[in-house]
């Protein structure tokens, strides 16, 4: 499997070759090399994959960790050390295929979309980056190069949002994410300081192997205020998590980062980085399972929280991007609440696969969805609900591929979204009542206000468009990539998923609970048939139940106020109380002794230099009284 | 035989009017002069000791005429300089020569 290493290492080679060539390429030409280089990498996860599932990964009936390379790259103690390596087992491999897939689809997309833009050639080089930066992550065979390409991964993907650099918007909306980010993992890296001083040890095999024997002795009688020191260690891990997957308070960014590129979006910012929260999870879940068990249910109820906040939000937004960028708040969410209520082991590990399965099948139709955005974008050229309409007669490949997309996010039979869905809510039915309902209640939501988007884009009012403006279907380059992200979105679900990926590497087998799944779409037709009432047709309705809805509605408009509140903490209190202080300090204390050094050493210099100040006679004069007061000195002894 | 003390009065006071004259003219070749004037009170010292302490020995005087071919090569520099600060300041005011200060 030593291959391996060449799916991360071709994207870096890309980002290379594009990054200092393109310039010199035509835009087109760097364009087709990035694309041809991803489906390499995309071919070569493929092969990972069917050789890891099928051939080599099973040992004795149980999925083990392979790691066909490693190096060393720092050394602090026999145990202690950085490695670099590749670990596969079923998650990571699981990643692979789909990063590079989703990645592979926007590369060809972009194509397309971005084409006769500026700066063609600097979009793929990033998209490269971010692809190797992404595959490293995945791969990482312990946490201290995970937490390399975590923030690896947030530089590209603040230099991808911030690609039309010279929009104002644009660039407030990089600086905001990767603060945000920024902020997030500084909580993450001193997880992993707390959790390596007491284990001694970076690597993922040696923290989870064994029922996580390694951390709950190293750790155990040792708590910081009232609170044991690994579930400190793991929830600090988390909040990096929290970050970069938008968890409710640090969710922010997400909404803003929209103003990137819309494949961009579609990549980073549906499919692949936002997931890498819910992978740091995963990839720790024994840890979180054994000796941080409060933590886990932490994160059920902050994931279930953000869930309801992220999906009311979404049903209130106009933009089409933000509305996405909210359910893909909203779907992660989904993804850690099955985390959190998931046990260990075979069928108690149902929420482990269930969560995985979320991921696997929510990238393919969050990106589609995201590229059928930008389809439409792209023929209207604008984000708003308000300016589109009746779309379907122009774009009959974008419509379908939409509409299949919403059908399986909404949870609806035999698309992709309904079986991971059922399997969440399932799960989550067996551990916590109060998750299942509000998990349940945001599953409607869900089908509610993506019929809401889809209803308001191809149907809707008869809006007619005057020929110049009038919209058209894209392009094959993208119209392609839809099709086959809308034919996965239609077939992922029919994977055995619980036969590949199980909390313990050992495979289970799962069969969809009837009345959970009948309970889940039927609030799922609810949704929908509620939407298709009130937006089918257009109509006042809408205007009037936001009326009604009045401070609700408003607030949940303005995203309940959170950035305000950001704002808020961050000028007001953080500002105010810690960097001025801070500030102040650095400035009269730090600063002030330095310049004191310097100070003093010149009011002495200006004391000194007048004895030299070039008067021959004078210096005759001092050097004539100084040997008569040696001359005194020597008559008085 | 004049005493000893004569010639010592004599060249204490030629030494302290080249101190005072070295330090209070302005003029660069007045300095010069009141250099000589210094000089010439050690010169003088080295003689009268000589001629009165040792008489049978010529070292003083050797001292007295190396002291005084120093003095010949040392004006020949000092008014080498001189004439050159006169070129750059157009006069040669001791008041004016003070760019080398620190």
């Amino acid at each position: 499997m030593e291959f391996t290493l060449l799916i991360v290492a071709l994207p870096l080679l890309l980002f290379f070759v594009l990054g200092l060539g393109g310039s010199r390429m035509q835009p087109r030409v760097a364009g087709i090399i990035g694309t041809l280089g991803m489906g390499t990498a995309a071919a070569l996860s493929y092969a990972a994959a069917i050789r890891y599932f099928f051939a080599e990964g099973k040992v004795e009936g149980v999925f083990r960790e392979i790691i066909p390379y490693s190096v060393e790259w720092l050394r602090f103690t026999d145990k202690l050390h950085i490695d670099l390596g590749i670990l596969l087992d079923p998650i990571s491999v699981m990643m692979l295929v789909v990063i590079t897939t989703v990645s592979l689809m926007v590369h060809l997309y972009s194509l397309g979309y971005m084409r006769g833009e500026r700066g063609f050639q600097r979009y793929y080089a990033l998209l490269s980056l971010f692809s190797f930066s992404m595959l490293g992550l995945v791969v990482a065979t312990n946490i201290f190069q995970m937490y390399i390409f975590w923030e690896l991964v947030g530089v590209s993907s603040y230099s991808l949002i911030g690609f039309y650099y010279a929009k104002p918007s644009a660039v407030s909306a990089s600086k905001k994410a990767f603060i945000v980010t920024r902020f997030a993992d500084l909580g993450f890296l001193i997880g992993i300081l707390v959790l390596s001083y007491y284990t001694g040890t970076f690597d993922f095999a040696a923290l989870n192997g064994d029922k996580a024997q390694l951390v709950v002795s190293h750790t155990a009688g040792a708590s910081f205020m009232g609170i044991s020191i690994a579930s400190w260690a793991m929830a600090l891990i988390f909040m990096g998590g929290a970050g970069k997957s938008a968890m409710f308070p640090l969710h922010i960014w997400l909404p803003d980062a929209m103003e990137g590129p819309t494949p961009v979006s579609a990549l980073i910012h549906a499919a692949t980085m936002v997931v890498a929260g819910v992978f740091l999870v995963a990839r720790l879940f024994p840890v979180y399972y054994f000796a941080a068990p409060d933590v886990l249910t932490m994160i059920g109820y902050v994931g279930a929280f953000t869930a309801l906040f992220a999906a009311v939000i979404a049903i209130t937004q106009t933009d089409i991007k933000r509305v996405l960028a909210f359910s893909t708040i909203s779907q992660i969410a989904y993804m850690m609440v099955a985390l959190g209520v998931s046990g260990y082991g075979d069928h108690e590990g149902l929420g482990y696969m269930a969560s995985m399965f979320h991921l696997f099948t929510h990238a393919f139709f969050k990106a589609l969805l995201f590229l059928g955005a930008g389809s439409v974008i792209h023929a209207v050229h604008s984000n708003e609900m308000g300016d589109m309409g009746n779309l379907r007669k122009y774009m009959p490949i974008t419509h379908i591929t939409f509409l299949i997309a919403c059908l399986s996010i909404a949870g609806i039979p035999p698309f992709s979204g309904f079986f991971s869905k059922d399997e969440i809510l399932a799960a989550s039915l067996h551990h916590d009542k109060l998750l299942f309902f509000v998990l349940w209640v945001v599953a409607g939501l869900t089908a509610f206000y993506m019929f809401r988007l889809y209803f308001n884009i191809f149907w809707g009012k008869a809006k007619t468009y005057d020929g110049h403006h009038r919209p058209h279907e894209s392009p094959l380059v993208m119209s392609l990539p839809l099709m086959l992200l809308a034919l996965l979105s239609c077939g992922a679900g029919f994977t055995a998923f619980s036969q590949l990926v199980s909390s313990n590497g050992a495979p289970f087998h799962t069969h969809i609970e009837w009345e959970v799944a009948a309970l889940g779409v039927a609030v799922a037709l609810l949704g929908i048939a509620l939407a298709t009432k009130l937006y089918m047709r257009g109509g006042e309705l809408p205007t009037l139940i936001a009326a009604a809805m009045g401070r609700f509605y408003r607030a949940a408009l303005r995203k309940f106020y959170m950035d305000e509140l950001w704002l808020f903490v961050t000028r007001k209190v953080i500002f105010r109380f810690i960097s001025t202080p801070i500030a102040r300090f650095d400035r009269r204390v730090i600063d002030g002794s330095m310049d004191g050094v310097g100070w003093v050493a010149t009011r002495l210099a200006a004391a000194v230099k007048p004895f030299q100040n070039g008067k021959v006679q004078w210096y005759a004069f001092v050097f004539v009284l100084g040997a008569a007061a040696v001359a005194i000195w020597a008559l008085c002894l | 035989m004049i005493p000893m003390v004569s010639y010592l009065a004599l060249s204490t006071l030629l030494f302290f009017v080249g101190i005072y004259g070295f330090i209070a003219r302005k003029n660069m070749l007045a300095m010069l002069i009141s250099i000589e004037l210094i000089l010439n009170a050690v010169e003088l010292n080295f003689s009268v000791f000589n001629r009165y302490l040792y008489p049978e020995q010529m070292e003083g005087m050797f001292f007295s005429l190396f002291g005084i071919a120093v003095s010949a090569a040392e004006t020949a520099v000092a008014i080498a300089i001189i004439i050159n600060v006169y070129r750059n300041a157009q006069n040669i005011d001791i008041r004016h020569v003070d760019k080398l200060k620190g």
